[in-house]
């Protein structure tokens, strides 16, 4: 059988199988005939559906004979090419008789037709112009805006029944949380901290080593570190780790109506998920921030006491003198601030996700683009504040 | 055509340690509607993946007319695999794509259509579940019952020689799952198709099946084999007669 061998993955050339005849022939005034013979199965050429149905036009019957003559071999294409004619005849109101058709093929379109077309469910494919793109962009702008400040104010609210003790979420998942956000990125946190550290000790060695003023290395590795480095880097290592996991998680549990049913059940889902998660990286986020300062000023040392003429008593009394419990508060304030940013990041976009396999994955890249954006302007905005309060 | 399609001898199922179902000896023949029944829970889901290649058996085999399916080579196990079709119980579609794209993925991949005639396929696919005029739908616009059929009508998207059901009647009207029924049989009667169904819809055990297997719980193994009708006369097994009397054993049998 010859569609079978398609599947089977045979190559079936169309050039050399002679095209499936099918034509329409009048039989009197109103009424016209379409044959079909030959081969039918998926590797034979076929004219258009287009052209047939031309050529009906021509001859305008009121009634048409569908007829089979010697049909040698038939799978899908047939009933499918046969029903384009007949809902095209139906609509100009044309009678049509398919009783010369095998019983399997009459079988099959009638069941094809059983079901008929609901009113209203077909879409219109409207050309889009761009001035509807860019509106459509700009609305869905704003749309992103309300979502945002409708979020917050969700999450506003799930703090406050958290401060009234009514919030409802399960100990075990917030533990879950801390885990996975604190004591599971330590190997990556430790890894980038030194190396940052490592690199800001060779970018300061070249300049200072021409003064012999290496021992200033200590400040600048130090300073540099805790008030910019350690908060930043730990900022971009979690929301690429945790941040996209969590829109990924939410917007699973989304696609797959989690969240409906929790709502259902009558718990909110911004306490029964969102809280744990943020209140993990805003627990855990200072705490990293803390280790990755501490991680880069070892970084600095390290470079600075092998290759420069400087002792690890003299890094170490240098780098206290340089920094002082400010600039560690700065760098801790700045970690609280990403860790809002990066939960509420996450948590938003995994939220609002559609419901479909790409639709998580935009959440997921969304989530980090919005952490890392959010993260950069905070750090400039506090940066400058500081900058100008003079501490 | 009385010739065996699938052959299962002797077949083992297990999760690591834990056995499934054991023992199952059974023959779908070409053209067979054959149907998967048992209790919820029993391992009808998990022999349809031994059938079509998703699970390797802990023991015994599966022969797909007389080859062995899971000690052929990984070629002729995909090119075994092109061959049939399956609906999965949740339905299984991939909801980035639209109906329409979700039935032309496959056509478009093996076969050498052009895209006007892929779209004509697709719609006429929809056409025979029910869903004339939804191509262009996304699975998470529709209902579950939608996305069944929708389900359905992409397994039959490449005309397979084999197609398997997981439970399509559930999330049906009666209406519709009538309609399926009758789309089963006249597939089976137009293209030669042997259909393996899992379904515990009665009126469509007895209506649609020309044999079967009954899989037990609590023995982890098939209880029968058989047509539906002959199982209800001739079985002793009241557990057997239960399941298709829906408990209610005193209850006249079908006609
Ligand atoms: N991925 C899996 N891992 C372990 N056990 C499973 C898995 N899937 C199913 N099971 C177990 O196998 C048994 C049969 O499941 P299934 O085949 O889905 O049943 P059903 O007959 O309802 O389709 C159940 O007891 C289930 O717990
Ligand atoms: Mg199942």
């Amino acid at each position: 059988m010859p569609w079978r061998q398609c599947l089977r993955g045979i190559a079936v050339s169309a050039v050399d199988a002679a095209p499936a005849p099918i034509g329409v022939k009048p039989i009197d005034d109103s009424t016209a005939a379409i044959q079909v013979t030959g081969d039918w199965s998926h590797g034979a050429a076929i004219k258009p559906a287009e052209q047939v149905l031309a050529e009906l036009d021509a001859t305008s019957p009121s009634r048409v004979l569908l007829q089979a003559h010697e049909l040698a071999g038939w799978d899908s294409r047939l009933p499918a090419y046969l029903l384009k004619i007949i809902d095209y005849c139906q609509a100009r109101q044309i009678e049509v008789d398919a009783s010369g058709l095998p019983e399997g093929i009459q079988a099959l379109l009638k069941l094809a037709r059983a079901v008929p077309e609901r009113t209203g469910a077909r879409r219109a494919t409207q050309k889009k112009s761009m001035l509807a793109d860019i509106g459509k962009t700009v609305l869905n702008g704003l749309k992103d805006v309300r979502g945002l400040i409708a979020f917050i104010g969700e999450t506003m609210l799930a703090f406050m029944s958290l401060i009234r003790g009514k919030a409802r979420f399960r100990a075990v998942d917030l533990l879950l949380c801390i885990q996975d956000a604190g004591p599971a990125a330590l190997a990556i946190v430790t890894l980038i901290s030194l190396l940052v550290g490592l690199i800001l000790a060779f970018v300061g060695a070249v300049q200072l080593a021409m003064f012999g003023a290496q021992i200033y290395i200590a400040d600048l590795v130090g300073l540099g570190t805790v008030r910019e480095m350690g908060a930043l880097m730990t900022a971009v290592i979690m929301s690429g780790r945790t941040g996209a996991a969590y829109a990924a998680q939410l917007g699973t549990m989304n696609v797959n109506s989690e969240i409906d049913a929790l709502k259902t059940m009558g718990i909110s889902p911004m306490e029964f998920l969102v809280l744990p998660r943020m209140l993990a990286l805003i627990l855990m986020l200072p705490l990293l921030c803390l280790y990755a300062d501490l991680m880069g000023i070892l970084g600095g040392a390290l470079v600075t006491v092998s290759a420069f003429d400087v002792s690890l008593i003299q890094y170490y009394n240098e780098t206290q003198k340089a920094v002082d419990l400010t600039d560690f508060s700065i760098g801790i304030f700045k970690s609280l601030v990403f860790a809002l940013l990066i939960a509420t990041a996450g948590c938003m976009r995994g939220m609002q996700c559609g419901r479909s396999a790409s639709a998580v994955g935009d959440a997921a890249t969304a989530a980090v683009v919005n952490s890392i954006v959010y993260i950069v302007v905070a750090d400039s905005l506090i940066t400058l504040l500081c900058n100008r309060l003079g501490i | 055509m009385n010739t065996p399609h699938i052959t299962v001898t002797d077949l083992t199922m297990a999760y690591g340690d834990f056995v499934i179902q054991q023992d199952l000896t059974f023959t779908i023949d070409h053209g067979d509607i054959f149907i998967i029944m048992g209790g919820s829970g029993c391992g009808k889901s998990t022999l349809l993946k031994h059938l079509i290649g998703l699970q390797r058996p802990a023991k015994g085999a599966v022969f797909y007319d007389r080859q062995d399916f899971w000690h052929a080579s990984d070629e002729e196990r995909v090119r075994i695999m092109r061959r049939i079709g399956v609906l999965y119980q949740s339905g299984a579609l991939f909801s980035s794509l639209t109906l329409a794209e979700n039935i032309a993925l496959p056509l478009g991949e093996f076969t050498d259509m052009g895209s006007r005639e892929i779209a004509d396929i697709a719609s006429y696919k929809l056409a025979l579940v029910g869903l004339a005029g939804f191509e262009d739908y996304y699975p998470s616009e529709i209902s579950g019952g939608m996305q069944k059929r929708a389900g359905l009508a992409r397994a039959m998207a490449l005309d397979p020689e084999i197609l398997f059901f997981d439970e399509p009647s559930a999330g049906l009207d009666p209406v519709s799952a009538r309609l399926l029924d009758d789309l089963i049989i006249s597939l089976r009667d137009t293209l030669g198709t042997t259909i393996v169904v899992v379904t515990h819809e009665l009126a469509s055990i007895f209506a649609i099946g020309s044999n079967s297997v009954f899989l037990d719980p609590e023995t982890k193994t098939m209880l029968a084999t058989g047509a539906p009708r002959k199982l209800l006369a001739e079985s002793s097994d009241p557990r057997i007669i239960q399941f298709l009397t829906r408990g209610e054993s005193n209850v006249d049998k079908p006609a």
